[in-house]
């Protein structure tokens, strides 16, 4: 079975010899052959008898083989007589090889079409939206019990891996929030005073910057900066790590996952974002305060009069407390995503993002609740 | 002599100051199943890596299927790797492909190909590497890791290639499944003309299918030969490796098969 590049490109030639067709496999053949050949077989026609000579053949690979085996196997059905001969040495082995190893296909059961499917998909995904939510209730339920339980053992508490992880979710992530709240402020403030000098009310747009941010835009905004900066992260960091089975390791490790993998996280979370959005707060008012006086000319001493004495602290108050909430939301979806992951690459990917579409829309949503309620009692 | 399809030469390896191999020459002959043995971290898994060019040695030649190597063209290269298939040592499945789907990866690249033509090239590849029909829809991770062994043979196996590399192909799997592997890579490479290049540990795999044995420590090929000749070789390792408690067992095991045929 030499391979040298003397051999000669091979073919199949047809001849008509007394009503029958003679397919002679010449030279040596290959995959670069194949679609050519498959061609040529699949002119022949059922029930002029087919003798396939293979004497002059040198080389054939398997799936030559497997195309001549097929066609045989066609006209034989149709049933035309056929024959192959002439194979000789490694050709032969190569036949009788792909002959034995010819797969059997296996009938699946199809999968159902129709009315009846389209309803099973629907159920389907509405059960699966349905069990995602009770899984996220769990791992909420999960990390308050190890919360408690840390603060009933403090020893199980692992202090180190909570300071990584507020420098990873906490302090890292200062910049991007600190500039992103600045220009807030100074596109409220360059906004503001367009409309509201059209009435020379010019000096109330500390009020607007004041109430919008401190209330509003600033956690708000944080929150899903921080939902794509940190759902994806724990996603991804704690999904590799079950595709890995280092998750099933530590449990046989005697190593809790909620105690090493969830409680530091979301509590890292927990202790960042309020003071990300206080951050954030700050940054925007300083923006705002910025282009007032350049666009409006209020001074930064009488920005801060009219800040002091037209905004109520409640604001402020009002903006943070939603932060932990929002935090608990982020950090439980992200990690509940990433024990979600499968064991294929996909399967992080898919998580990971659908983690982040989950973490920001919790986060409006609980927003909007929060608005409501505020409403509700008059605050 | 056959005609020899792998020549290297000097090959030298290092990562930083740490010297893999140095001045390793070795030789593969077609249609020979070449077993290569050597402690762990002795660089088995380095020199087939820089045999088939997915890592550029320090210094020496290379020489596969006619091709030098080292400043071979892009072309060269590319009509190179359709030549050969490698089994890596842990597999190396795409995770997100079907097994299927995996073993047409490389099929795709061939021109005029069909699709239905694809798939069952890649169903018969599966089929030959024995594992069963419903196995060419699984998922890697939903196979044993015996079958995924076969699964990452039917890919290497996907372009008839005049080469195979196999990095441990039995480690981690049973002895019934590790001696029905031995016997598929025996049978395969006679029935297809396929040179081998084998890396393993196992004693078992050696001495079942291997006709010719190199054995690498001190940075080289220490010696090559037959089974036989490795007895007379006079090296510790090498009497540890071939004497010691195990070979005896499996040559034991050899010699029981052959007296009841
Ligand atoms: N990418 C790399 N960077 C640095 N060092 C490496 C790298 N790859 C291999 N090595 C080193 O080269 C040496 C040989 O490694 P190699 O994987 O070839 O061993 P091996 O003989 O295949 O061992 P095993 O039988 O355990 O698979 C080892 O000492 C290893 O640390
Ligand atoms: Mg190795």
């Amino acid at each position: 079975m030499e391979r040298d590049d003397s051999d000669e490109r091979g073919g199949l030639s047809l001849a008509e010899e007394g009503g029958e067709i003679r397919a002679v496999v010449t030279g040596a053949l290959g995959l670069r052959e194949l679609p050519e050949l498959q061609e040529q077989l699949a002119r022949l026609e059922a029930p002029r008898a087919v003798t396939f000579d293979l004497s002059d053949a040198q080389r054939i690979d398997t799936g030559i083989a497997w195309a001549l085996l097929r066609a045989r196997d066609r006209l034989a059905e149709a049933g035309a007589r056929t024959e192959i001969t002439g194979a000789q040495g490694a050709v032969a082995q190569i036949l009788d090889t792909v002959r034995e190893g010819l797969p059997k296909p296996q009938e699946e059961p199809a999968p159902e079409r129709g009315l009846r499917a389209a309803l099973v998909r629907l159920g389907e995904t509405v059960a699966g939206g349905a069990q995602s939510f009770l899984g996220f209730l769990g791992l909420l339920g999960l990390f308050v019990a190890r919360l408690l339980g840390a603060v009933v053992r403090p020893r199980e508490f692992r202090l180190t891996a909570l300071l990584h992880h507020c420098q990873a979710v906490g302090l890292q992530a200062v910049p991007i929030v600190a500039l992103m709240a600045f220009l807030i402020g100074v596109v409220l403030a360059f906004q503001g005073a367009a409309q509201l000098r059209q009435f020379g009310a010019e000096v109330f747009v500390v009020d607007l910057i004041a109430i919008s941010i401190l209330r509003e835009l600033g956690i708000l905004l944080t929150a899903i900066i921080v939902a794509g900066r940190t759902a994806s992260a724990f996603t991804a960091a704690i999904g590799s790590m079950k595709m890995r089975e280092e998750i099933d390791a530590m449990r046989t490790l005697g190593i809790d996952p909620g105690h090493a993998l969830i409680v530091p996280r979301v509590l890292a979370l927990v202790l960042m974002l309020p003071i990300l959005g206080l951050i954030a707060n700050l940054a925007g008012i300083f923006g705002g305060a910025l282009m007032s006086w350049i666009e409006l000319g209020i001074s930064p001493a009488m920005f801060m009069t009219r800040l002091a004495e037209g905004t109520d602290v409640t604001h402020a108050v009002v903006g943070l407390v939603k932060a932990p909430v929002f935090a608990v939301l982020i950090g439980v979806i992200g990690c509940r995503a990433g024990l979600g992951v499968g064991n294929t690459a996909e399967s992080l990917g898919r998580m990971t993002s659908s983690a982040v579409v989950a973490a920001i829309f919790a986060v409006i949503l609980a927003d909007a609740l929060f608005s409501i309620f505020f409403q509700q009692i008059g605050v | 002599m056959a005609e020899t399809v792998i020549e290297v030469r000097g090959l030298r390896n290092q990562f930083g100051t740490h010297v893999v191999h140095d001045g390793l020459d070795l030789d593969v002959y077609r249609g020979e199943i070449l077993g290569v043995v050597g402690g762990s971290g002795t660089g088995k898994s380095v020199l087939l890596r820089s045999i088939t060019g997915l890592i550029t040695p320090a210094a020496g030649s290379v020489r596969m299927l006619g091709t030098e190597m080292r400043g071979a063209s892009e072309a060269e290269l590319d009509a190179l790797a359709e030549r050969i298939g490698v089994m890596f040592q842990d597999g190396a499945l795409f995770s997100s492909l079907t097994v299927c789907e995996n073993v047409m990866v490389p099929l795709s690249n061939v021109e005029g190909l069909d699709a239905r033509t694809r798939e069952a090239l890649a169903r018969l590849k599966i089929s030959l590497s024995g594992l069963p029909w419903n196995a060419g829809d699984k998922f890697p991770s939903e196979l044993s890791g015996g079958m995924r062994k076969r699964a990452g043979l039917a890919r290497a196996l996907a372009l008839d290639p005049e080469i195979v590399f196999l990095d441990e192909p039995t480690a981690g799997l049973d002895p019934i499944g590790a001696a029905a592997f031995d016997e598929l890579i025996r049978g395969l490479s006679r029935a297809l003309g396929l040179t081998v290049f084998l890396v393993t540990h196992d004693l078992d795999t050696l001495y079942a299918t291997c006709d010719r044995i190199a054995v690498l420590a001190e940075k080289r090929v220490l010696v090559t030969g037959t089974l036989d000749d490795m007895l007379e070789v006079d090296h510790p390792w090498v009497r540890e490796y071939f004497l010691g408690p195990r070979a005896r067992a499996a040559r034991d095991a050899i010699a029981a098969g052959h007296g009841r045929e």
